[in-house]
């Protein structure tokens, strides 16, 4: 048998991804597996019953999960394209200066990266806080009317998003100067030989050398504002009236408050497609990148 | 002309970096702010009653925000410590062993790397009461030692190991074992400090994962303490969540200063090459 001469050869690779590999298939796979036929269960903490699809049935008519459905979309859609186009303005104006400038705004801009979410979480709830937060008092002085920021459904989700975007410029800054350091400075000095402008330059050259990076950017801030949690469980329970409502808080929710273990992890099944389809898409890319 | 444009850049940068730091500026002065001056109007930019009664409040008063300290280390230490060893093993196992499975292997970690913690949460939960893992060390800190970003940054970082130096070993009689720790480790430094600062990180930043684990008062994280400050039934105290925000992020910024430069390396190693 050349297969089994073969795994007695490769004795060695087995040996050391072993321990990562029994970690990964205790708690990743298995969970991963576990929780799918879950999601075909009516299950609490004790009793569990076979329900076939019916938990994905009722998904598909529960008002208050598509409200999380859309509300998660629009997360990404709000958040991402700004992260995306504050990091890269930061990335390109910090790229021009000197060193000591470069790595002190590079630090800044990290810093908050570093902080819990809890922590910032705590801050914001007081800058949003509609009597005496920071946030009514700076608008007040240009003259504009309080808001209750996390109390108004039109506002909760903003407020949130801003949260968000509060924390997460500093790696995707440091990736794009990565990325703009990647790109000859010989392309751009043939570029203002023949009279391009830096407008030019930019939209001509820099934008798009640094797909690559934009796009890696893209797919992991994705994933990132899909696993939101933090600022939703502390800042306004999903509310006003199921505004900031998402699928990982409804997960969390059904599952440890209303102890719907089947009926949440049916909710994990539909996380589980959307983010595997992203997931793919990303290892497409890497793929593309590593086997060279 | 290229300096006035450089000043610009610069003046633009320093505003939004004002701008961007102003959270973390209001928490660390409001933590030295008493409780009726953080709810002034218009509020104080600089605290004129500077106090360290949040800090004594939060520090001696009772609460155990040291063993909250304490419990953030040993778990976010464990994780870190555990991820290493793993990571190590395999991304070096995946890049210069040969064997059957290898490939689909590697990208079934990588596929699942992306996937929400809440995917695969009530199993988990439900592993971990039958182990009896509920508010131990151990509930927290397993199910994240197997860390399939670590295992890949290490295997694009075996990458540059010449084989013919690991050829010289086994020719000159060396095991496996020696080989691994005596060679391959050394030269993985700076992938490995990279896996260890951003396993550490992710461990003291775990909320969810520690709030369905641990929920007993003396087991709790610093997050976890904090989100208590935050959430209190009692309405809460502005300047002590602000001094139990500060207290939190502190260990986090020595490490940030630290390691600077291997934040830096670890985020670009981890990336398509752009």
């Amino acid at each position: 048998m050349p297969l089994i001469r073969s795994i007695v050869k490769g004795r060695w690779g087995y040996f050391f991804i072993g321990p990562a590999y029994v970690l990964f298939t205790i708690f990743t796979i298995y969970p991963l597996f576990e929780g799918i036929r879950l999601s075909f269960y009516d299950a609490g903490l004790k009793m569990r019953t076979w329900v076939g699809f019916e938990n994905y049935a009722r998904l598909l008519t529960d008002s208050a999960f598509r409200r999380a459905f859309l509300n998660t979309l629009h997360f990404v859609v709000i958040i991402v394209p700004v992260i995306l186009v504050l990091s890269l303005l930061f990335a390109v104006l910090i790229f021009g200066l000197n060193y000591v400038l470069q790595s002190i705004f590079r630090a800044a801009f990290y810093l908050p990266s570093v902080a819990s979410g809890v922590v910032l979480v705590a801050v914001w709830l007081w800058i949003y806080n509609p009597t005496y937060g920071l946030l009514n008092y700076l608008t007040g002085l240009v003259g504009l009317p309080r808001i209750a920021w996390l109390g108004d459904a039109r506002w909760a989700l903003p407020a949130l998003s801003v949260v968000v975007i509060s924390w997460a410029l500093g790696r995707p800054i440091i990736l794009f100067i990565a990325g703009l350091n990647g790109i000859s400075r010989e392309v751009y000095e043939a570029a203002m030989i023949d009279g391009a402008s830096s407008w030019q330059q930019f939209i001509r050259i820099t934008l798009p050398l640094l797909t690559p990076t934009t796009v890696f950017v893209l797919v992991t801030q994705t994933i990132g504002v899909f696993q939101t949690f933090v600022v939703v469980q502390l800042l306004t329970r999903g509310g006003p009236a199921y505004a900031t409502q998402t699928i990982v808080y409804s997960i969390y929710v059904t599952a440890f408050q209303f102890l719907q273990f089947g009926y949440a992890a049916a909710m994990g099944g539909v996380l589980l497609v959307v983010s595997g389809s992203i997931a793919l898409f990303q290892l497409r890319l890497m793929r593309a990148d590593i086997e060279y | 002309m290229k300096s006035t444009k450089r000043m610009l850049a610069a003046a633009i940068l320093a505003v939004a970096a004002v701008i961007y730091l102003l959270p973390l500026y209001w928490m660390i002065t409001g933590s030295f702010k008493i409780q009726s001056d953080t709810m002034k109007v218009p509020p104080e930019f600089f605290p004129r009653n500077p106090t360290l009664a949040n800090y004594r409040a939060l520090l001696f008063g009772g609460m155990p925000a040291f063993r909250w300290l304490f419990n953030s280390i040993v778990i976010s230490a464990a994780i870190a410590f555990g991820s290493v060893v793993t990571s190590a093993m395999a991304g070096y196992g995946f890049a210069k062993k040969n064997f059957p499975g290898r490939n689909w292997l590697f990208w079934l970690m990588l596929l699942t790397m992306t996937m929400p913690l809440q995917i695969r949460l009530i199993p988990l939960f439900s592993m971990v009461r039958q182990f009896n893992w509920s508010n131990t060390y151990m509930g927290a800190v397993f199910p994240h030692l197997a860390y399939p970003f670590g295992v890949f940054l290490v295997r694009q970082f075996s990458h540059t190991i010449p084989n013919d130096l690991l050829d010289a070993a086994r020719v000159d009689g060396a095991s496996e074992i020696g080989t691994f720790t005596s060679i391959v480790m050394p030269l993985l430094k700076p992938a490995l400090a990279a896996v260890a600062i951003f396993s550490f990180i992710q461990g003291w930043n775990d909320y969810m994962w520690q709030l369905i684990v641990l929920n007993q008062n003396r087991m709790l994280t610093l997050p976890l303490g904090v989100a208590k400050l935050v959430t209190s039934a009692s309405g809460y105290d502005l300047g002590l969540a602000m001094a139990g925000a500060t207290f939190a992020f502190l260990p986090m910024l020595v490490v940030f200063i630290i390691f600077q430069r291997y934040f830096v390396q670890g985020i670009t190693m981890g990336a398509v090459k752009g």
